[in-house]
């Protein structure tokens, strides 16, 4: 079993765009405190600021667990919202239900979970529609992809 | 290139980060879309965009670009500039539009990061 270095939860308010991005800084700023490797903490931190829009633009709030483990790096992210109906459509680069004013804070193109799932290790997405959606991200700190 | 030179070159007004001024700059990302540029993250580059708001920032943060560009006569609010003046990014603006802020730096030298 892998050891727990880390762990911390952190909240994340849908609709809060100036927020957004918050989480991500903090972890961003944890690994870097702890000496990880600068590309692995990028990964991370692309991982963590994409989730954060997704949940500011689609959910009405979320719980992002970051775990850092002497095998992996793990963001997790629980929202409350809609949920999405379509995990396979969604995952379609290119593909978004975005609003022209989520276009307009320069995101929303159909990326985000693409360049999630492109910067894990292992990526797991689950969604329920009307309850929420849970995603799972890790990161090898051996660099393996 | 110096980012001095650039803001020279563009007569861009540095709003955050004066002293960040002497950073090589061999790189650009050019985009108003922010999962474009953390598509490609190319530590180091400076960032182009049209985008004013806290995220261009924030997606500065993620990809560890050193320096951010805004174009077409933009400016970012004061608290963008203070976030990014806190997290070491420097923060130039110039009134031209995106296509030239390309042409003249890519005839300078500095290549596509994209």
């Amino acid at each position: 079993m892998p050891e727990v270095l880390l762990q911390r939860a952190f909240e994340v308010r849908g609709g809060d765009f100036d927020k957004a991005g918050e989480t991500s800084s903090e972890i961003k700023a944890l690994l870097k405190e702890v000496g990880i490797d600068p590309t692995l903490i990028r990964r991370a931190g692309v991982v963590t600021f994409e989730a954060e829009m997704n949940v500011v633009m689609y959910a009405e709030s979320a719980t992002v667990v970051f775990t850092l483990s002497d095998e992996d790096i793990s963001i997790e992210v629980f929202d409350r919202g809609p949920g999405i109906a379509d995990v396979d459509l969604a995952m379609q680069e290119g593909y978004s239900t975005a609003t022209d004013e989520m276009r307009q804070m320069g995101f929303g193109f159909g990326m985000g979970l693409p360049n999630i799932k492109k910067n894990s290790d292992i990526f797991k997405l689950e969604s329920e529609v009307g309850k929420g959606t849970r995603l799972y991200s890790a990161i090898r700190l051996d660099g393996a992809s | 290139m110096k980012l001095k030179d650039i803001a020279t070159l563009l007569e861009a007004d540095v709003l955050a980060g004066a002293d960040l001024l002497d950073i090589d700059i061999g790189t650009a990302v050019a985009s108003d879309g922010m999962s474009e540029i953390l598509a490609a993250p190319h530590p180091g580059a400076l960032m182009i965009t049209g985008l004013i708001n806290i995220q261009s920032i924030r997606t500065a943060e993620m990809a560890d670009l050193p320096a951010v560009l805004y174009v077409r006569g933009k400016r970012p609010n004061d608290r963008c500039v203070e976030l990014a003046a806190a997290k070491r990014i420097a923060v130039l603006a110039t009134r031209l539009g995106m296509f030239d802020v390309c042409g003249l730096l890519r005839e300078r030298g500095v290549r596509g990061g994209m």
